[in-house]
């Protein structure tokens, strides 16, 4: 079972206890009316979907029943950190890879989560 | 003559119980149950108001004279009256913004106790209940098999669960199977 860091429990507890919320840092815009249907779109079917790591949302809803964000290797299922909901996004490039999994071995992190071709549209802050 | 309808309650799976084996099973009275959130500025009010000091640390719980507050989350409380006072009309005159909901015939509780108490509860939840991790006086939200549940250590060897009604006849029977193989 994997061990899941809830920054506000401020402890591991085990993954039963919490639910996937998606992608995170996608951020709505200001003016939804004014988006055109292909930013719209972006907005809201398109994600990244690495190989390798990603942000998610993720719900610690049998626990304290709160939204934080995780950065998590879709390769290992290594969660690199959990951070509270509404924080910045963390630099991945400064996480430490040092007890990163064999996956890790021959790619620097910046590598590892290769941006979407399409611009994302994401006016205001995530 | 009208006819005066009179409600009578029935506590689900009153005075059952399970005994031997190192654990005992029973299933408790009904008592006063809250549902409290509230932001950092009405804590103290409440606090005050109810006392009992709500908690600020995650997994914890106060209890003062019958009357205990469970640290559930950031902002939110479960606060268990098993002394006949009434919570929800102590935080009725509390001015600060906050949200108290009675939810006294929503749950079930059920005493697990004996030296195979952690044991039978580890049989359905996956939190480490080692008194290192879980001491006396720590409460959470968890699950228990399939279901939600809230548990909290009265003793070194006791615990509290508090489950949704309609789901204390699941819990009450897995609890039993899993005092069973202890
Ligand atoms: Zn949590």
């Amino acid at each position: 079972m994997l061990l899941i860091h809830c920054p506000y429990c401020e402890e591991e507890r085990p993954e039963l206890e919490f639910r996937n919320a998606g992608e995170a840092h996608i951020a709505r815009s200001t003016d939804i009316a004014a988006e055109s249907d292909e930013d719209f779109e972006k907005f809201f079917f398109i994600r990244s979907n690495p190989k390798g790591v990603i942000f998610e949302r993720w719900r610690h809803i049998h626990g304290c029943a709160r939204f934080f964000n995780a950065a998590r290797d879709t390769i290992t299922d290594r969660f690199l950190l959990t951070y509270k909901a509404g924080e910045p996004k963390p630099d991945i490039s400064k996480l430490s890879s040092e007890h990163g999994p064999a996956a890790w071995a021959n790619r620097p992190p910046d590598q590892l989560n290769v941006k979407p071709k399409a611009k994302r549209s994401t006016k205001g802050e995530a | 003559m009208a006819k005066v309808a009179v409600a009578t309650r029935s506590p689900a799976l009153a005075g059952k119980s399970v005994g031997g084996q190192g654990v005992s099973l029973k299933v408790l009275e009904p008592a006063s149950r809250m549902s409290l959130r509230a932001r950092p500025a009405a804590k103290a009010a409440l606090s005050k108001a109810l006392g009992v000091s709500l908690p600020e640390k995650p997994k914890t719980t106060t209890t003062k004279g019958g009357r205990s507050a469970l640290w559930l989350g950031p902002d939110e409380w479960l606060v268990i009256d098993e002394a006949g006072g009434d919570p929800l009309a102590d935080c009725a005159s509390v001015k600060g913004l906050h949200s108290a909901v009675d939810v006294s015939h929503r749950n079930v509780a059920i005493a697990v106790t004996g030296p195979n108490a952690a044991a039978t509860i580890n049989a359905g939840c996956p939190q480490d209940l080692s008194l290192d991790a879980f001491p006396v006086g720590a409460a959470s939200r968890t699950v228990l098999g399939k279901v939600e549940m809230v548990l909290l250590r009265t003793g070194e060897d006791a615990f509290r669960i508090e489950c949704w009604r309609s789901f204390s006849d699941y819990v009450y029977g897995f609890l039993s199977e899993a005092a069973r193989d202890g």
